[in-house]
Formats: C-alpha cells, structure tokens, sequence
C-alpha cells in the first residue's frame, strides 16, 4: 500500500471539508473496498478520512418510511426485524454478500460504491477506461465470463458487482446525499451513471459528497419482496446473474411488479418494460418467461458470457415463481 | 470514543495507536498503511493470525473486534483506536482451552492448521451470533473461512458439537 494521510472526522461537516481540500481524498467507512482496492494500487488517496464512526448508523422508521443510516453495517440491517419483515429482498440480498466478517465492517453507504471485480480493473498490467481514462478496455476481447450484458458500452462492459442496490433499485430506494448545499434524496437509480464513453464517472455523486442514509417505503409490495443470486459457489461469492423483485398479487393477477437485474448489468438494472409485460398477467410461468424475455431483449453479448442471457431469465422465472409462490 | 482533535497522520510518519488486544492496553507507533493484521503479526508479535490472501478472499486472518468478527487483513490499524481486538492468542483461559478450541482438537478440524485460528475465531462468534444450529447453518456462516485442506466436515461438526453443548 502507498503512503497516505490518514485523517479522523468527528462530523459529517467535517468529512466532507477534509475530503475537499486534497485532489485524491477518500472516506474510510468500513475499508473493506477501499483498502482491498489501495493494496492492488487502483485507488491511491492522498488522504483517507476515517468516517466510520460517525453517528450514522441508525435504522429508523418515521410513518411509512425506513431510514437506514449510511454508516451501518450490512450484518446489522439484515438482520434488522423491521428490514426483514418489511423488505425481504433487502435483507436476502445483504445475507447473500460477501461473508460474516465482511457484513460487519461493510457499511451501507460503502456497499453501494463498492467498485466492480472486473479483473481488468483490479490488475493494473491490463489496459483499462475506467482506471486510466482513454487507455483502452482489455476485457471487450478478453476473457469477460463474469462481464455485462445489459448497459454496456464500446469503452467498458464492467458488470456492477453488488446485491443490497439491486434490490434497493426494485423497491424504489432513495439515498439522502449530503453536500454544501445541504441535503439532497436521490432515487438510487440515479445515483448510478452508465459507463458511455467515460467509464471512469461512475455515480452522480459531487466531490466531497456524502451518503448520509438510504430510504426504503413500507407498502405491501415490498413486502412481497425476494432475492435470488445465481453464482459459481453457494456462498461467499458475487453473482453471475440475480434477480430483485416484488409482486403485488390481486385477484388472480399481478397488480404490479418490480424486477432488478444484478450480475448481469453495469449498473443496478431495472427491468421497467417487463415490469410493465407484468402488469395485469396472471402469476404464471408463460408471464414470468415473457417478462424474463422481455427484461433481456437489449442483451449485448460477447465471447463468453452469452450464457448469462438465458441464466437471467431463468433466475427472473424462478424469482418471480418464488415470491408469487403461496399467492391467496 | 476517541477524541475529536486526534491530528491528521502524514504520510510515511507515525503517530500513536491504543488498543485492548487480548484483555490488555497495548500501544503501538504505526503509520498509516499498516493494517490490523500487519500490525497484529508484525509489530505485536501474535503470529497466530495467519494472512492467507491479504485482500478479504479467504478468512485465515479473523479476528473479534469489539466482538464481532472481522477480516484484520481489510482493516487500517489506527481505524480501531481504542477497540477490543480478539486474536487466537487470546482466547484459551490460562492453561484450559476455549470450547471451540478444544472441539477442534476433539474432531480433528483441521490438516495443516492454517485456517484455523481463522475458524476458530470466526466459529465463536458464529455461535454468540445464533447462527449455529444445523449443518447447514453453519456452512453458510462459516462460508467466509476457506479451508484448503477441505477440513470442512469436521470443522462443522466441531462448532455443532459445541453449539450442541451449550
Ligand atoms: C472477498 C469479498 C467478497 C465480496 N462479496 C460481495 C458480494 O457477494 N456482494 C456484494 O454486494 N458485495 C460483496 N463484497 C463487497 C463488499 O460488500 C463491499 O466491499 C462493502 O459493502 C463496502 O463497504 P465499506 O463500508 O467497507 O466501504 P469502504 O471500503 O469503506 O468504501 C468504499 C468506497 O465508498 C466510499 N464511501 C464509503 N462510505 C461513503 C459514504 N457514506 N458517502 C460517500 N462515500 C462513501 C469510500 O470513499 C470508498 O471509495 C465483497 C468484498 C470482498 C472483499
Ligand atoms: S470492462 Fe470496464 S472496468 Fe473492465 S477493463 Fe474494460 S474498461 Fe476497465
Ligand atoms: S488474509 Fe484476510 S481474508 Fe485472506
Ligand atoms: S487445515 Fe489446512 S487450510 Fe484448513
């Protein structure tokens, strides 16, 4: 690991100005992206502001909403009761992450900028746009097994690594940003940018911004929320494709749906237009496998990774099989 | 809680770090870029954490920070002033062996022995965590703690042995 500063922050104010006054400045919340990417020297801060114990780590519900500070640990959201209860793919995407140690260091706020495992990205003998802008990308021709399909561009096919923002993306999270301006809510969607020709712009998020909170609704439909993870290993591994979603079941019929693709995108991948396909559908696998096709009609495939086109509509079909299964 | 007026540490310099490690206050002068593992192995001379990968693939580097555990391996040392750290070192009462320890023993949990104050570590706090109450249960809890020696069935049945006692 390079040489850095190393700086506490005793406010959220302060982070914020600590991290302004350098050119390469970042939070420490719980390390375990930052230092794991500063020993391969694809980041390396001038200055590393340690934020992790700012008192943000509270999970609290005001009428219908859940606010879940940045700064709290994956391990202790999902297994939150009211997270559970009310938003179960939440708590099935978190318990589905990393592992039991990783989950008690990893922070929510970290979680959601956590930065692909493209090993293009990860090596720095390879060339790559979004680690050094405009050298290249050696995973359009290399081996991209683990790559993107939906999102893609010419200059990057990195996939999006994580599973607690896939399912944040289908229940329509927000994330409560804190800058100089003061605070601003974003709908999680927004916070992510897709590669275009600038890979290396990843969210929309300013110089010295901080997550400060995510904000979940409590409503029936996510409620019946699931997540299913498809990967090489049961456990301790990222996904190759998954799945978020959520019904809303009434009479016989899908009221509404909510489905997210993860592993499969460059960003948390909001499948609307096979939300839309189920819409009015009975809850049935001709439905679930026409949503599915349609989720994955955009598909850009390259040399090794067009099985995840297929592998994503069955996990959509099971997915949705799942969280429809016991329907009154 | 530390204080707030701890001054910023420049690079390549050092500054003073206080820690429980074991049951015991221990000050050390560390810079920076030292993790908790490093700092663990090298400057505090408790060996027995192992660093396996040194980037959070493969568990031989748990700890008990504060109770929880956690990969020392992703961690800067000076994040945890002040914090409680747990290493193998520090689990046996005097001369009589954690439970977990000595169910490893029992079930031969282990080949080369690499992995294991990683899992044994990891195995106590999967236990405090409720999280140990089929076969099944503790693979997926254990799932952090990779063996390469493929020890995993007695390891599980070493921690549902114990979880079994309790
Ligand atoms: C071996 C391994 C396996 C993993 N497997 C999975 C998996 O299966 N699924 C999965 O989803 N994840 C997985 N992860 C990733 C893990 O979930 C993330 O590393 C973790 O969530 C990041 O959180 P953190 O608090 O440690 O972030 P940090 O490393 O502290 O921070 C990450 C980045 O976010 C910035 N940041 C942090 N907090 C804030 C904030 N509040 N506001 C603004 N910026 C902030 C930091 O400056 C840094 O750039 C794995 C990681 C490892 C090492
Ligand atoms: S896919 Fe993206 S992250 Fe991977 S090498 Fe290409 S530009 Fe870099
Ligand atoms: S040495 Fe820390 S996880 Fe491998
Ligand atoms: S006993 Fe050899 S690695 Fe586990």
């Amino acid at each position: 690991m390079r040489a850095f500063e190393y700086v506490v922050a005793d406010s959220s104010a302060a982070a914020r100005a600590l991290a302004r006054e350098v050119g390469a400045a970042r939070f420490y919340a719980g390390g375990t992206t930052l230092v794991d990417l500063m020993k391969a020297d694809v980041e390396r801060p001038q200055r590393v502001v340690d934020i992790s114990r700012l008192p943000l780590t509270a999970i609290e519900r005001r009428g219908d909403v859940v606010r879940i500070g940045a700064l709290a640990r994956n391990s202790d959201v999902a297994y939150d009761a009211t997270v559970a209860q009310a938003f179960p793919a939440v708590s099935e995407a978190l318990l589905s992450g990393a592992s039991g140690q990783i989950r008690n260091s990893a922070t929510i706020g970290g979680n959601l900028l956590q930065r692909t495992r493209c090993t293009y990205f990860r090596e720095t003998r390879w060339r790559c746009n979004k680690r050094e802008p405009g050298s290249g990308c050696d995973a359009l021709d290399g081996f991209n097994r683990g790559h993107a399909i939906l999102g893609t561009s010419d200059a990057c096919i990195a996939t999006f690594p994580g599973d607690l923002p896939v399912a944040l993306a289908a229940l329509s999270a927000h994330v409560v940003i804190e800058g100089d301006a003061g605070e601003r809510t974003i709908a999680l969607e927004d916070l992510y940018l897709l590669p275009g020709d600038e890979p290396q712009h990843e969210t929309s998020l300013a110089p010295g911004e901080l997550i400060t909170a995510i904000e979940l609704r409590v409503e029936p439909l996510h409620a019946r929320s699931h997540y299913l993870k498809v990967r090489d290993r049961a456990s301790y591994e990222f996904a190759l494709a998954s799945v978020a979603c959520a019904v809303e079941l009434d009479g016989g019929r899908i009221a509404q749906a909510r489905i997210a693709l993860g592993g499969v995108a460059t960003v948390p991948w909001r499948a609307v237009d096979a939300e839309a396909a189920l819409a009015g559908a009975p809850p049935d696998d001709s439905a679930f496998r026409h949503a599915a096709d349609v989720a994955l009609s955009g598909a850009r495939t390259r040399a090794h990774n067009g099985y995840k086109v297929e592998l994503a509509k069955r996990a959509i079909v099971r997915a949705l099989r799942t969280v429809c299964g016991g329907a009154a | 809680m530390r204080t707030t007026e701890r001054p910023a540490v420049p690079p390549r310099s050092s500054a003073p770090l206080t820690l429980r490690l074991n049951g015991r206050d221990a000050t050390f002068v560390v810079e920076p870029n030292v993790t908790l593992l490093d700092l663990l192995r090298e400057r505090a001379g408790l060996t027995g954490t192992k660093k396996g990968c040194d980037r959070g693939q493969c568990g031989a580097c748990t700890v008990l920070v504060n109770g929880r555990r956690t990969l020392s391996c992703l961690a800067l040392a000076l994040v945890h002033a002040g914090d409680e750290i747990t290493t193998i070192e520090g689990l046996a009462n005097g001369g009589e062996l954690h439970a977990v320890q000595a169910a490893f023993v029992e079930h031969d949990a282990f080949q080369c022995g690499f992995c294991t104050s990683g899992q044994i570590l990891s195995a106590v706090a999967v236990i405090a965590e409720g999280r140990a109450h089929s076969d099944a249960e503790i693979s997926e809890a254990m799932s952090g703690n990779l063996c390469r020696c493929g020890a995993y069935p007695n390891i599980v049945a070493a921690i549902a042995a114990v979880q079994g006692a309790g």
